[in-house]
């Protein structure tokens, strides 16, 4: 947490001039703009957040910024931003994934960054489809889902994000819908400002092949308690809840991860000394 | 004990036994014990797959001069007990007035050994440490292998007090009385060896190993990033930084894979951080992706493959240069970047000093190819020289106006990088064939400019006269019929088989290769200028490094070729017999 008010932005500071690749109606543009309005709400100027990604349609997104972005390979935003951070503290550290790229290929990494509780923010756009190759089911689609790939549905169990964060140690965990732009803004806020990992994942339509997620809109809806600092707790009223349960679901007090990288380094002759006999 | 028959430059020996008998601890103390009385000398350890309770020898060579491999054949090895010594039987094969002592209680004899006709003789370590209260068998084998090497007793009780002073008297005397116990009985085998005298007034000595010096020689270079999945034999290199980058303000963190290590480190030099990782040939599999990243983006990283045998698990604990295809020809795509082998133990510091600098300064992945014989040997060395490499970036250093772009085309194919909290700076590094701005583009030009530009920067670096160690044994200029030509570890062996070649009168050069790619066909063609006999020699089964060779240029003169897989690691005289009988051939 190095959050400084140096300065008034607005969210259009924090906006590239491209033409997302996104198609028309994608939940992915209202989480550009809630992450923006949120970084304009932090007044953290744009040269000192870095938006970190993977592969996949959301990870197109740190080039729309106007921050230092890194498109990285599929999967492995989360060790981007993890060795970012750790040499980097100054910097508010930005990662961005999807479902596939964030919790089938970069499935591992997940767990880790919650246990290592590196002082960064995650946002995972989740539409329960691998978008960009046109249509296959992700770690999150439902097991009767048919597609080309998996004709019938892959008879798989949907992977628990939320849940498996608060069982490998994520500081924060919450779940917004991309459509409700002044909640996804508020979460980003906090999510950024709470010490430690924080996870958000933001229920994000696919329209071109999941058009059925537009009735995410209607069926989202307030979480009715406010966060609790016990995961148990966190995970129970997850795991029964209708999947649709919008806010700030956790917030724990684990301490961030040390790093010790300062600005005055020490002289390297000293290390010699050991090999001397 | 019969008086030395003649003193000899170099001795060698083993001292092996089951694992936590103390085979290692023991050959470190010896070691230790010649660099202070002012010897040379290297040691290496086999050992077992088991995490303990397996087989381990310590194969140690003493000398008057510096020495950068393993001899060939062994003086004498002390077996605490002979339990599974068979297995590594190849690698220490004895002279043939060769000296084998076991203690009679630790199983028998390996055949292999019956069968050299080398001197067999007992004693009984384990009584003899039985009878002194706290005694252990593995400072009565360093006693008699101190006393049959020719190092002063008092030096060795010297070394074993400052090591274990933090144990306390007990522990001390004990060790003492089970060193003079050895070196007493010593005087029961008759042998003919003896070291001859160290050589006065050398340089300050280090004691290092090759995992070591690569991790000082990256500090030194400016790292101050790591990131670490533990895999053998490149795990010092990682267990070397940790303690040492918090000391001089860095930081490693321990990732959960080494697709993670790798990214990290990525992660990290995007921020402005010099950075490093370090695996093996399973790892490094892992990390080509991100190689190809690192490349596309232009981060620059070091990534320290310390090589041992292959494919897939292979031989963990040992040797071999077989990822030389993947070092260079890896990444998906047209990939350039660069691949740098250490000479020796000493050579690891210059080189990745070395990569850290060329990564830096071209903005590009740099491989360093270390390997296991390098690695985990533990050297006697000359302090060496302070080099003045120390990876510079050209950043962009200040603000700028909208027309910043990342990835201009300059003449030397390098452009400025502007680093995180540099204002106006803002770009996106991609994987995506990209504009100069850094846009993602699938456009023919940009990606032709874009590729030019990455093989440009690497293509036309200045990389001096580092690329390799070129000597001649009777002195530079003069003409020779014979080249070694080799790369990496097996650069000291090569060495040692010219000067032996030298004092028989056959005169040959060396070529030893440090810079793998880019390749540099000019420089390497001028080398072998009047060469007319070419032996190429590589430690890999299928000829990696000639077969690279070849697709590289047409190499003059007659060409032979000798490779072998490890684990056995080729050593000088097998050199020197290739080139005997093609002199007579």
């Amino acid at each position: 947490m190095n959050i400084q008010k140096t300065a008034t932005f607005k969210a259009g500071d924090y906006k590239s001039d491209l033409t997302p690749v996104w198609c028309p109606g994608c939940g992915d543009f209202h989480v550009l703009l809630s992450v923006t309005k949120a970084l304009a709400e932090l007044g953290t100027p744009p040269e000192n957040v870095a938006v970190i990604s993977g592969i996949g349609c959301s990870s197109r997104i740190p080039a729309y910024t106007n921050c230092y972005g890194f498109h990285g390979v599929h999967g492995r935003s989360l060790a981007l931003g993890a060795g970012l951070k750790v040499a980097r503290p100054d910097l508010t550290v930005m990662v961005m994934s999807g479902d596939g790229d964030g919790f089938s290929i970069g499935g591992n990494h997940f767990l880790h960054a919650c246990r290592r509780n590196i002082d960064m923010t995650y946002i995972v756009m989740d539409n329960r489809v691998y978008g960009m190759t046109k249509g296959q089911p992700s770690p999150t689609t439902e097991p009767d889902w048919d597609s080309a790939l998996s004709p019938g549905g892959t008879g798989l169990s949907p992977f628990h994000p939320l849940v498996i964060a608060l069982a490998s140690g994520a500081n924060f965990v919450a779940r917004e819908f991309s459509g409700d732009i002044k909640g996804s803004t508020r979460t980003i806020v906090e999510a950024v400002r709470h010490p430690g990992f924080s996870f958000v994942e933001i229920l994000s339509p696919c329209v071109t092949f999941r058009p059925d997620e537009r009735e995410w809109k209607n069926q989202t809806h307030a979480a009715a308690v406010e966060a609790t600092d016990d995961p148990a707790r966190a995970a129970r009223r997850i795991m029964t809840d209708d999947g649709f349960n919008v806010g700030i679901l956790y917030r724990g007090h684990r301490k961030p991860y040390e790093t010790h990288v300062k600005d005055t380094a020490g002289d390297p002759a000293v290390l010699e000394e050991e090999f001397a006999i | 004990m019969r008086a030395p028959g003649h003193l000899k430059k170099s001795i060698s020996f083993a001292i092996i036994g089951s694992g936590g008998a103390g085979a290692l601890t023991a050959g470190a103390i010896l070691l230790e014990t010649a660099g202070k009385a002012g010897w040379y000398g290297i040691m290496n350890r086999s050992v077992g797959p088991q995490i303990r309770g397996g087989e381990a020898a310590a194969l140690v060579r003493l000398s008057t001069h510096p020495v950068n491999c393993m001899a060939e054949s062994f003086d004498f090895v002390i077996a605490i007990d002979w339990r599974n010594a068979d297995r590594f039987a190849a690698e220490m094969p004895l002279a043939a007035d060769g000296l084998a002592i076991g203690d009679s209680a630790g199983g028998d004899v390996p055949a292999t050994i019956v069968a050299s006709g080398v001197t067999l003789a007992q004693l009984a370590m384990k009584d003899l440490a039985g009878s002194v209260k706290g005694g252990r068998e593995n400072m009565i084998a360093a006693g008699l292998a101190a006393k049959l090497a020719g190092l002063p007793i008092d030096s060795v009780m010297a070394v074993i007090e400052a090591k274990l002073a933090s144990k306390g008297e007990e522990a001390i005397n004990a060790s003492r009385t089970c060193i003079s116990i050895g070196a007493q009985e010593a005087e029961r085998f008759e042998h003919s060896f003896h070291l001859d005298k160290p050589v006065p007034g050398s340089a300050r000595r280090w004691l290092i190993t090759g995992n070591e010096a690569i991790g000082l020689g990256a500090v030194r270079g400016g790292v101050r990033f790591a990131a670490a999945y533990p895999i053998t034999p490149a795990t010092e290199v990682l267990e070397w930084l940790a303690p040492a980058l918090t000391r001089v303000g860095g930081a490693l963190v321990q990732a959960e894979d080494e697709l993670a290590s790798i990214n990290m480190a990525i992660g990290a030099s995007f921020g402005g951080r010099a950075s490093i990782t370090a695996t093996s040939g399973p790892g490094l599999a892992l990390m080509v992706e991100a190689l190809g990243l690192a490349t596309a983006s232009e981060i620059p990283i070091v990534v320290v493959d310390v090589m041992r045998g292959g494919p897939s698990t292979g031989i963990p604990t040992k040797s071999e240069q077989s990822d030389l295809n993947i070092a260079v020809y890896g990444c998906h795509g047209d990939a350039p970047h660069i691949v740098v082998a250490p000479l020796s133990v000493a050579d690891c510091l210059f080189t990745a000093q070395w990569a850290v600098h060329l990564a830096e300064a071209m903005q590009a992945p740099a491989i360093v190819l270390s390997d296991q014989s390098l690695g985990q040997a533990r050297a006697l060395v000359d302090r060496p020289a302070d080099i003045a490499f120390v990876g510079k970036r050209k950043v962009l250093e200040s603000e700028v106006e909208a027309t910043y772009h990342r990835y201009a085309l300059t003449g030397s194919g390098v452009s400025p990088m502007a680093l995180p909290g540099t204002a106006g700076g803002q770009y996106t590094a991609d994987g995506l064939t990209h504009t100069t701005k850094g846009i993602p583009s699938s456009k023919e030009s940009d990606h032709q400019n874009q590729l030019d530009k990455r093989r440009h920067k690497i293509e036309s670096f200045d990389y001096g006269n580092h690329w390799a160690d070129i000597e001649t044994s009777n002195g530079a200029g003069t003409e020779t019929q014979f080249t070694i030509l080799t790369w990496g570890s097996l650069a000291g062996p090569a060495r040692e088989a010219m000067h032996i070649l030298a004092a028989e009168g056959i005169a040959v050069k060396l070529l030893a290769m440090r810079l793998i790619s880019p390749f540099l066909k000019q420089s390497f063609l001028d080398a072998l200028q009047g060469s007319q006999r070419i032996l190429i020699v590589e430690q890999t089964h299928s000829g990696q490094f000639h077969e690279y060779l070849r697709a590289k240029c047409d190499l003059p003169g007659e060409v032979r070729h000798f490779h072998r897989a490890g684990p056995k690691l080729i050593g000088p005289a097998e050199i020197c017999t290739r080139i005997r009988d093609w002199k007579t051939s």
